[in-house]
């Protein structure tokens, strides 16, 4: 079979894949008996009409960017860490026990501190599955699977039992000092002028974006990188190079359960300001889409981040303004991730064959 | 030609075509009923592409397939066995926890439930296996069975479909010498009873020992069909490369200067705790090359992953005096390289390179924690690095000299210069050399024979492990001979011959007379 | 304790047991042939939208049962598509199959009734009605097992029983006939099968197939026997909790059975903290009965309880080698 160019590769690919998920939704839509085009302008409005609206959509565009990065990490070491919603739901844990220890003095020391925190737990939910595969050879799908399932269980237990405070009735920690309250995209100065309206985008989007430099720099700046994207294309081969397996499958899943972690600090506490049940929302499964989508790539994850982000708070508003039922986002999210990741091939297939066409036709031209 | 049926099979005009290469251009053959054909070819030279057609794997380009003089086409393998065709892959194609009956009867079952089928099998077995020396336990589980007797069940799934013709690829590459023969005498046994057997293989012994007629191939095409009895193996080489090869290596005589590697009582055991390294002592010298001769599967590929770093190991290790781990910490690919040993991989594309990788990554590859391929204490300095992998390119002769170009789409020598390179610029005490010319054109093989000899005139210790006899006998100073995890017998190359050696591979003659 | 209470217990251990086995078997088939599926929980649940909405509508849970098997059965055909003709990444097929299950049951089912997306409740026909087997009654009054047969084992809806003869018919197409066979040989080496001159891909749909359809049973099971119409989610993690009993019964029937029965009987548990408190003597978090069979899943994949070895071309798609 001929190969397809690279641009094709890089570029058109996902495109095609997007086209198509977007194409089966309207189909979906339409069957439902709702307007395609109304949805679609209902969701540009209410995602990027306005900078209240971006500032919704930039909201879930951080936590996806860090659980995006969060597959992406370890998908480079080979390893599918479908458990990024345990390990953003214990980073939540982390985030909340950091806020309510101290009265916090000023929000960046607080920053600092939960990250650590959220980070922290993240890992260490995800390192009983990384150990388990790396010396036990279990399979890390299914153990992350149980995993996310041992979280919430965990966590509904510690909001009934542990963490709520005495006299409050739903599953819920105490509110964190006003101290560890970050500032809202409205609050920062100069930024302010743009979102004039509270919004729930808050400096945390600065984080998200730095962690996926960082995360760049890492897997092709370093050695450790080298070696995790060495070991996640061949493991015979890495071991003929003498890259320790254990190590690298231990390094890339904690560093993959921290970024999944550290997607609480934007919602726990960025916005809820304090930990509820089901903190995660589901970002940590996004996490897998965004990923697919953006090919694995910290450019392509930031950018499939803002689409799911326009997505997320488009299917908002549809739920807000038509009778269209918010869950048409789950939807999409699925065909996304079915066209780029399941079907990838089908739609390598379609371009490789169309390419054939234009190349013949340029030959019978000629 | 009339439906008269004197060939068994005859392929006419048959092509295929993989994207721009020519697999199998315009192929004639035909095979008397009744006879062994061999097909003689390098390794790409189409054999197996042919063999996959006539076994409906492949659809050809163009051509025709006539089997017992009649046109039948073969789109799928259903329809080969249905044209009795049976084939005996060079990867057995069992199923590994079923039973040799149940792996026989897949596929041929007598109806919905297996009861009956299996009942039939075993008394067809059973007589099959008194007729031609077949004998296997039936109720055997396949990943209890050796290899030899794994081919054996291969063989009766074919005559259980009862096929009338029997292809068989390579068969001979994981056997002993003993299971060979017995390979062959139940080859001609089959014959008798008037079954046609194509054997494909690339040892000219086999052919000249076993068939009857013979096919050469040379890069997709079929230059020659010769009757075995009419032909040398001289003019049967030649057919196969196009020209006369020179297999000598130019080299001088070996100066040995002091032990750079010794190795005592070496022992290795596989995932399964099999022990495949039953204890092994040797030394090289400075200036030395020594062989490892034997067939595939006899602890030679333990023998380098042991020193290599990639399994653990018991038993003592120095080099230049200096005690290696063989377990644990310090015993790993990263400790050998610091230690001073570079390694060719046996398998460039399992272990020797990331095919998905640049050329400049993979000349990284083992070496990534090298200080010059650093930029500070945090970063690499990939920049450096495509410098280095263009000079080394340069030097190594690899086309096209692209630092960029992933490894995948470099040519088969290509990929090994690039390893070889990679190991040998290191400058190492040991070298340790696994298959070095495997899937490797004429040309490359030349140059890399030179490099690995210019390595030991340089004053560096070299072992050599090749299944391939001419290399060994052309490029060690020392050959030992293994077979079974042990060490047969070390002899001079200049006083022994390739049967003396055979024999040692046979597990039939050696110790005593150690070099 | 007393034996009423355990008999409800056990009771109720059969009827949450029964979604588990047949979405275990289910995955048993699927698995054994190669092809991983970790959608067996979105399977389901549009199984279980499809036979409710459909079983109210035509008042009748004949229909609502082919319908759910129908759904589950496209479901499933989409899963072979991704992962057997277009050799995509099996488990990420699955996950996507999830969320598109999950996100489009609610969509249809709002959309057909405006109920926030619940089916109505089911009644009458529209629902598989409990089952009195023969003699239940009359042996009630035999101390001890008179009132096991008749509050345990009797008085399930037909589909529990489908669901146990599900478990001997699953081994007896598996290890006796010529289907099985081949199921398991290309679960185990595809190369095997194809060279053998069978059809690996037909083998492999129709594994998946069987998959779809035994999903179906389960779905529908969930909203016209367990309880009366579909909700939201409301297999609520059973296809995740099945795939751990596949992988605690090390993908054999028989075993499936005793794994499903016992996830189930977590499940009773968690539903009588009371009873649990009562025999333990301290309170114990229903959260963590909740977690247990995940918990336990983990310890047997971890190789501390025997060793699960899946079929080893699972996951795997079949190229052909030169």
């Amino acid at each position: 079979m001929d190969r397809l160019p690279r641009w094709a590769d890089v570029v058109l690919v996902p495109f095609v894949s997007l086209l198509l998920a977007a194409l089966i939704s309207a189909l979906v839509l339409l069957s439902i008996g709702q307007s395609p085009v109304q949805a679609f302008n209902v969701m540009v409005d209410g995602a990027l009409g306005s900078a209240y609206g971006w500032g919704y959509t930039l909201y879930y565009t951080t936590s996806f960017i860090f659980t995006g990065l969060a597959v992406t990490m370890a998908f480079h070491a080979g390893l599918f860490n479908i458990g990024g919603e345990g390990q953003a739901q214990l980073g939540g844990l982390g985030v909340a026990l950091v806020c309510l220890a101290l009265p916090w003095p000023h929000w960046t020391l607080a920053l600092v501190a939960a990250t650590l925190g959220a980070a922290l737990f993240g890992a260490a939910w995800a390192a009983i599955p990384a150990w388990l595969q790396a010396k036990r050879g279990s399979h890390i799908v299914i153990t992350t699977i149980m995993f996310n399932y041992i979280a919430a269980a965990l966590l509904v237990y510690l909001l009934v039992d542990v963490l709520r405070p005495a006299g409050q009735m739903d599953p819920a920690s105490a509110r964190f000092p006003a101290g560890a309250n970050l500032p809202s995209l409205n609050e920062i100065p100069g930024l302010n002028l743009i979102f004039t309206k509270g919004v729930p985008a808050n400096v945390t989007l600065f984080l998200a974006l730095a962690m996926a430099v960082v995360v760049w720099a890492i897997l092709w700046q370093t050695r450790l990188g080298y070696q995790i994207r060495a070991f996640g294309k061949s493991e015979p081969a890495a071991r003929y190079a003498g890259i320790n397996p254990v190590y690298i499958i231990m390094v890339s899943m904690l560093m993959s359960g921290a970024l999944a972690g550290m997607m609480s600090i934007n919602n726990v506490m960025g916005e809820a300001e304090r930990l509820l049940q089901n903190s995660s929302e589901g970002a940590g499964f996004i996490g897998i889409a965004v990923a697919l989508m953006g090919r694995n790539h910290p450019v392509g994850v930031v950018l499939a981040a803002l689409l799911f982000g326009f997505l997320y708070q488009g299917g908002a508003e549809l739920g807000l303004w038509t009778s269209i039922p918010i869950e048409m986002r789950i939807v999409v999210q699925g065909l996304v991730i079915l066209f780029t990741g399941a079907l990838d091939m089908m739609v390598r297939m379609m371009l490789t064959r169309i390419f054939g066409l234009f190349r013949s036709q340029k030959l019978g031209a000629a | 030609m009339a439906a008269d049926g004197t060939y068994a099979i005859e392929l006419k005009g048959i092509s295929k075509a993989f994207g721009p290469v020519q697999a199998n251009k315009d192929i004639n053959i035909a095979v008397p009923r009744g006879t062994i054909h061999g097909i003689i070819g390098e390794n790409g030279a189409g054999k197996s592409t042919l063999m996959s057609i006539l076994y409906g794997f492949y659809k050809a380009d163009a051509g025709q397939i006539f089997i017992g003089g009649k046109l039948t086409p073969i789109p799928d393998s259903q329809s080969a066995i249905r044209a009795g065709i049976g084939m005996v892959f060079q990867h057995f194609k069992l199923v590994q926890n079923f039973t040799v009956l149940e792996n026989v009867i897949l596929g041929a079952e007598d109806g919905p439930l297996l009861n009956t089928s299996l009942a039939k099998a075993r008394q067809v077995l059973e007589s099959l296996s008194r007729d031609y020396e077949l004998d296997v336990d039936p109720d055997a589980l396949i990943e209890d069975l050796s290899v030899g007797h794994q081919q054996r069940v291969e063989i009766l799934k074919a005559l259980y479909r009862q096929a009338d013709i029997l292809i068989l690829d390579e068969p001979t590459g994981v056997l002993t010498p003993a299971e060979a023969d017995h390979l062959f005498r139940i080859l001609k046994g089959l014959k008798e009873q008037g079954k046609t057997i194509i054997l494909i293989t690339h040892k000219l012994r086999e052919i000249m020992e076993a068939t009857d007629n013979v096919s050469v191939m040379r890069r997709g095409t079929m230059v020659a069909t010769v009757k075995t009895a009419e032909t040398s193996p001289e003019q049967l080489a030649e057919l196969m490369v196009g020209r006369k090869v020179l297999l000598e290596v130019e080299k001088k005589p070996a100066r040995p200067g002091d032990v750079v590697l010794r190795v005592e009582d070496l022992r290795v055991r596989d995932e399964h705790k099999v022990e495949r390294l039953k204890g092994v002592s040797f030394e090289i010298r400075a200036g030395e090359i020594l062989g490892i001769a034997g067939v595939a599967g006899n602890g030679q590929s333990e023998l380098l992953a042991a020193l290599g770093g990639m399994m653990r190991a018991t038993g003592k290790v120095t080099l230049k005096g200096q005690d290696l781990p063989l377990s644990g910490r310090g015993s790993d690919g990263q400790s050998r390289r610091r230690a001073g040993i570079a390694h060719v991989p046996e398998d460039r594309h399992h272990y020797g390179l990331i095919l998905d990788f640049t050329a400049w990554e993979n000349v990284a590859f083992g070496y990534f924690n090298a200080p010059e391929y650093q930029k500070n204490a945090l970063f690499m300095d990939n920049k450096a690095l495509r410098q280095d992998t263009a000079r080394k390119m340069q030097k190594y002769d690899v086309r096209p000299p692209l630092p960029d170009l992933a490894a995948k789409n470099f040519s088969g020598g290509n990929q090994q210069k690039i390893v070889v390179a990679r190991e040998m610029e290191q400058n190492p005490d040991l070298l340790l050399v696994g298959q070095p010319t495997r899937g490797v054109d004429i040309g490359a093989i030349e140059f890399i024979h030179n490099q690995i000899v210019a390595l030991r005139d340089a004053g560096k210790a070299v072992l050599l492990v090749s299944v391939e006899l001419d290399e060994i006998m052309s490029l060690s100073d020392r050959i030992a001979v293994m077979f079974d995890g042990r060490i047969m017998g070390f002899r001079d190359p200049d006083r022994t011959d390739e049967r003396e050696l055979g024999l040692m591979m046979a597990g039939m003659a050696g110790h005593g007379e150690a070099a | 304790m007393d034996y009423n209470t355990l008999l409800q217990i056990l009771d109720s251990t059969l009827r949450l047991a029964t979604p588990l086995l047949l979405a275990c078997l289910a995955g048993l088939f699927s698995e054994r042939s190669g092809i991983f599926d970790i959608g067996l929980e979105g399977k389901m649940l549009a199984a279980a939208m499809a036979s409710g909405a459909v079983a109210f509508l035509t008042g009748s849970v004949w229909v609502g049962l082919l319908a759910g098997i129908g759904a589950s059965l496209a479901f499933a055909a989409i899963h072979g598509l991704a992962s057997i003709t277009f050799r995509g990444n099996q488990l990420i097929s699955g996950v996507a199959l999830n969320f598109l299950a999950s996100g489009l049951t609610v969509l249809i089912a709002q959309s057909l009734f405006k109920q926030g997306g619940r089916t109505p409740p089911l009644t009458g026909d529209a629902r598989f009605n409990p089952v009195t087997l023969p003699f239940a009654d009359a042996l009630q009054g035999v101390p001890i097992i008179g009132p096991f047969y008749h509050e345990v084992i009797s008085g399930h809806s037909l589909l529990v029983y489908v669901a146990l003869a599900m478990v001997p018919l699953s081994w007896w197409v598996l290890n006796r006939t010529r289907f099985g066979l081949r199921l398991r040989a290309v679960g185990e080496n595809p190369a095997a099968v194809d060279t053998a001159g069978v059809s690996v891909v037909g083998l492999r749909f129709a594994a998946v197939a069987i998959t779809g359809l035994l999903c179906g049973l389960a779905g529908a099971y969930m909203a016209t026997a367990l309880q009366a119409g579909f909700g939201k989610d409301m297999t609520a993690g059973r296809g995740y909790i099945a795939l751990a009993a596949l992988i605690f019964a090390k993908w054999r029937p028989v075993a499936a059975l005793w794994a499903c029965l016992l996830f189930g009987f977590f499940q009773a548990l968690a539903l009588r903290p009371d009873v649990v408190q009562a025999v333990v003597q301290v309170k114990v978090p229903v959260p963590f009965l909740d977690a247990l069979p995940y918990v336990l899943t983990v310890i047997v994949l971890a190789g501390f309880i025997g060793k699960a070895i899946p079929p080893r071309a699972g996951g795997e798609p079949y190229v052909k080698e030169r």
